[in-house]
């Protein structure tokens, strides 16, 4: 082809200029099951957050007597100390979802980080690296925090790093499965080829990559970090009473559970529907990355 | 004539979800023996009508209207058990990837005995005759072995079997051969033109390779954006054809026997649900006038069973084919010095060594052909010249110079002079960068510009490969494949290199736009006075391009020297074996006409 037919290739005109991340999450957004999530964490993200301004007591107010039925003045009665439920539940849910966010956030960076070295390493350092985690991952994660918060006693920081180390190991699984099919990839061996810094490498060209299985085990881990530090602080190791705190909640109400459920059943409901609205989430997302689902569209 | 078995009409596949069509108003007969060949680019539609034979469509598609015939009974409205039989019995399909139609963990003889007893045909010695049609041992220890135990041209031939073990009626094969070698692909389509023959079947054959259905086809349809455009004995079609489209493909094909300048075709396909209305190839058609854009062309009869949906065909027909005209001359190599000098290189992957005692020399603007089958070492040896392989021993030398085994160990000017461009443009443009950041990237590594002119430098950049610089806050996956590839061209020529290394650069894209790529390489090669080593498997290509020749097999070379010499004359038993079974069109019409 001389100059005579060799026009600018014409590239298709009605393009959507979008990240390939948004066009994943809008094809999940498509599911009614990521909607549904949305919203219960949207729920329950509102009550944990702005519900405290629309409590009627503080935390550690008495509203009456002991295991007072629901009225007027406690709407969803009292707990074994007198103090008023709804305010209590209005209260409790900062501190199990700022808690179980960072120790998420936590064990997604750390697992990331040594998933990605693991990948592109391979070899020693690779096995080195992965054997560790198995380790870690062969203690039942509870077992370990009980453990560790027995040593060092319950301090908050103390839940996150050791929910944040237990959750390292999975997301560094997942980061290394995922990414050891990325380095072998094209693009990744143009960039050693030009002499890239590794570093670059790896968060360049394979991280962006494996972010979609990221987003699913991100939400899942969420899950799992959720019911721990619930867990957790309904042993006693979380918040220290009279602070309010949704795990805590149930133990202290359970004895008077067949008088006054509300104290129970408040929190529980809670955890539940938040449990259910990430692990929809994360579902929906993976749905859409796999492709499986006729509903989400295709790519 | 006689009566045809297969009979399509008015068959439309569309979107589930959108109604949208993705072929729409196919109609073809094939009689009993022939072979259709039903050639197209990739988002033809070809696939989707070969799929619709066996009253099957891929996830999210349904067949919305038409009929398939065969023997005049319809089976497309039928129950799913009425389907299930009619399905490797009356018609087969043939799969591209035969390595993942076998299950890996069956025994040969499991996978065969599954067939014959879902149809409940032959018996215990018919699974011996099934191997003897195809050529493969039919013995014991064979039908022990597992897929993964036999090479690729032996789990073709089983899948061949198989397809033909129930004597179907119909035999649908879906581009059997796109992941063979050229002797490998030879020997399995005797085998298929001999088995259609001996048993009457009729034949599909879906395929992107115009030689290859040239040396089969008694009879080609051609397919564009999901219509068929053209229909005719293979010889007229590729001849004297009155579709536009057909032409320009035809002249978009490498040809082994003569040096011929390839012509791409300019523009993209219109994917389903941006077709135009009135032709659907008008927008990229020399030939068109405005009738061309108001309707689409209905079907017209040109000749003896010589089908053609084109308003334009009487003036078409009326322009004699195009002389093809010769590829351009080449650049002169400096006769004296060296660019890249490889000598003694043995290299291993593990503990296999891959390559023996090569010797490889490549002069300053001086484009070398390295040509060899799959697993003859080819890539190895590109990819030790572009520092990806460390593996192995010998003189790598770069003007002289020795250059260390690894990217890593070579300094930055090193790096920046030696460019590599990949085989699949869908696996080396990371799909979460833009096209800008792609071609910035060798930018950002060799040369310290500030933003307007590494910005500047990007868009004159992607002007050199013909891209406009407005693709560049786009991401790979809004481009198509030979718009990706001219990327990643891109990408290597923004570092403003000395020598490129080209593996494999066009086999995964279609014909026309390998034509398209292979002349604008030879452009830039010209221009920016390149060393260039274009390593490929098909022989066709290189006396486009190149002007020597290295043929490597088993991980030596075993011929080099002038293109011109090595093909007219070639000296060793390999390289006159590959010649032989390389298609070619020229060669598949000039024995159907003599």
């Amino acid at each position: 082809m001389s100059q005579a037919t060799a026009p600018a290739v014409p590239v298709v005109q009605r393009v959507r200029r979008r990240r390939p991340i948004v066009l994943l999450l809008r094809r999940a957004w498509r599911l009614t099951r990521t909607k549904v999530g949305v919203a219960l964490v949207l729920l329950l993200l509102g009550i944990a957050v702005i519900g405290p301004l629309f409590a009627p007591y503080t935390a550690d107010e008495f509203a009456g007597t002991p295991y007072e039925h629901p009225s007027a003045h406690a709407r969803l009665g009292t707990d074994g100390l007198g103090h008023d439920v709804l305010s209590r539940f209005l209260w409790g849910g900062r501190s199990i979802l700022g808690l179980s966010a960072a120790a998420t956030a936590l064990g997604l960076v750390l697992g990331v980080t040594i998933g990605l070295l693991a990948a592109y390493s391979r070899g020693r350092l690779d096995d080195l690296l992965m054997r560790l985690m198995d380790v870690i991952l062969a203690f039942p994660s509870i077992v370990l925090a009980l453990v560790a918060v027995a040593t060092v006693g319950p301090k908050l920081w103390l839940l996150v790093l050791v929910v944040g180390l237990t959750t390292m190991p999975r997301v560094a699984r997942v980061t290394r499965g995922a990414s050891l099919e990325i380095v072998e990839r094209d693009y990744v061996q143009a960039a050693e080829a030009m002499g890239e810094p590794r570093l670059k490498i790896l968060s360049g060209e394979i991280l962006p990559n494996v972010t979609s299985p990221l987003m699913v085990e991100a939400s899942l881990r969420l899950t799992y970090a959720i019911g721990l530090i619930a867990g957790l602080s309904f042993l006693g190791f979380g918040r220290q009473p009279p602070a309010a705190d949704w795990g805590l909640m149930i133990n202290e109400n359970r004895l008077g559970l067949t008088i006054q459920p509300w104290g129970v059943v408040m929190p529980v409901l809670a955890i539940v529907v938040l449990t259910i609205g990430t692990s929809l989430i994360g579902d929906g997302v993976a749905r859409a990355s796999a492709g499986i689902d006729p509903r989400a569209g295709a790519e | 004539m006689t009566a045809p078995v297969l009979e399509v009409e008015g068959l439309r596949v569309e979107v589930e979800s959108t109604g949208v069509d993705i072929v729409d108003e196919v109609s073809f007969e094939i009689a009993a023996g022939e072979v259709l060949g039903l050639v197209g680019e990739s988002g033809s539609g070809k696939s989707t009508v070969a799929l619709a034979l066996l009253g099957h469509t891929r996830r999210g598609a349904r067949i919305a209207g038409g009929e398939v015939r065969v023997d005049g009974r319809d089976i497309l409205h039928r129950r799913p058990p009425e389907l299930r039989a009619l399905r490797g019995g009356t018609v087969s399909y043939i799969p591209q990837d035969p390595a993942s139609a076998l299950n890996p963990a069956l025994r040969i003889r499991t996978q065969l005995e599954e067939i014959l007893a879902a149809h409940r045909y032959g018996g215990r010695d018919r699974l011996q005759e099934m191997l003897a049609e195809v050529l493969l041992p039919h013995d014991d220890a064979f039908l022990r072995r597992y897929p993964h135990q036999l090479s690729g041209g032996q789990q073709q031939r089983v899948a061949i079997a198989m397809a033909f073990a129930c004597r179907p009626r119909v035999i649908v094969l879906d581009e059997p051969t796109t992941g063979l070698d050229v002797t490998t692909q030879a020997h399995v389509l005797a085998t298929v033109r001999h088995l259609c023959d001996t048993h009457g079947v009729a034949a599909l054959y879906v395929s992107h390779d115009l030689a290859v259905v040239a040396a089969l086809a008694t009879r080609v349809a051609v397919m564009y954006a999901g219509r068929i455009v053209e229909t005719g004995r293979e010889r007229v079609l590729f001849r004297a054809s009155a579709h536009p489209y057909t032409r320009r493909l035809v002249e978009a094909i490498p040809e082994v026997s003569g040096r011929h300048a390839l012509e791409g075709i300019a523009g993209t396909a219109p994917r389903p649900g941006q077709r135009p209305d009135g032709c659907f190839f008008a927008p990229r058609c020399s030939f068109a006038v405005d009738a061309c854009v108001e309707a689409f062309p209905p079907v017209e009869r040109v000749g003896d069973r010589h089908d053609v949906r084109c308003f334009r065909h009487t003036e078409v027909l009326a322009t004699a084919a195009r002389a093809r005209r010769p590829a351009p001359e080449l650049p002169a190599a400096d006769a004296e010095s060296v660019l890249i000098e490889v000598r003694g290189v043995n290299a291993a992957h593990g503990d296999r060594q891959v390559l023996f005692d090569v010797d490889l020399t490549v002069k300053p603007r001086q484009c070398v052909a390295l040509v060899g089958e799959s697993g003859s070492g080819k890539t190895t040896l590109a990819r030790c010249i572009a520092g990806l392989h460390r593996n192995f021993d010998g003189e790598l030398t770069l003007r002289g110079s020795p250059l260390p085994a690894g990217a890593r160990a070579r300094n930055r000017e090193t790096r920046r002079e030696l460019q590599y461009v990949f085989q699949s443009p869908y696996n080396s443009l990371n799909p979460r960068k833009t096209i800008g950041q792609i071609v910035g990237q060798p930018l950002r590594l060799f040369y310290d510009l500030g933003y307007r002119d590494a910005h500047d430098r990007i868009a004159s950049t992607l002007e050199r490969v013909r891209l406009s610089p407005s693709v560049m806050p786009r991401y790979p996956h809004e481009l198509s494949g030979g718009e990706r590839q001219r990327v990643a061209i891109a990408r290597a020529l923004a570092a403003e290199p000395t020598m490129l290394v080209c593996d494999e650069i066009t086999s995964a894209l279609d014909v026309s736009v390998q034509a398209a790529i292979i002349d604008l390489i030879a452009e830039l090669q010209r221009e920016m006075q390149l060393g260039l080593l274009f390593v490929t498997h098909n022989l066709a290509l290189i006396r486009t391009i190149a002007e020597e020749v290295a043929v490597m097999s088993g991980g030596r070379i075993v011929e080099s020297g002038k293109v011109d010499d090595v093909l007219d004359a070639p000296q060793d038993a390999y390289t006159r074996a590959l010649l032989a079974d390389t298609p070619s069109m020229e060669a598949a019409l000039a024995a159907a006409e003599a």
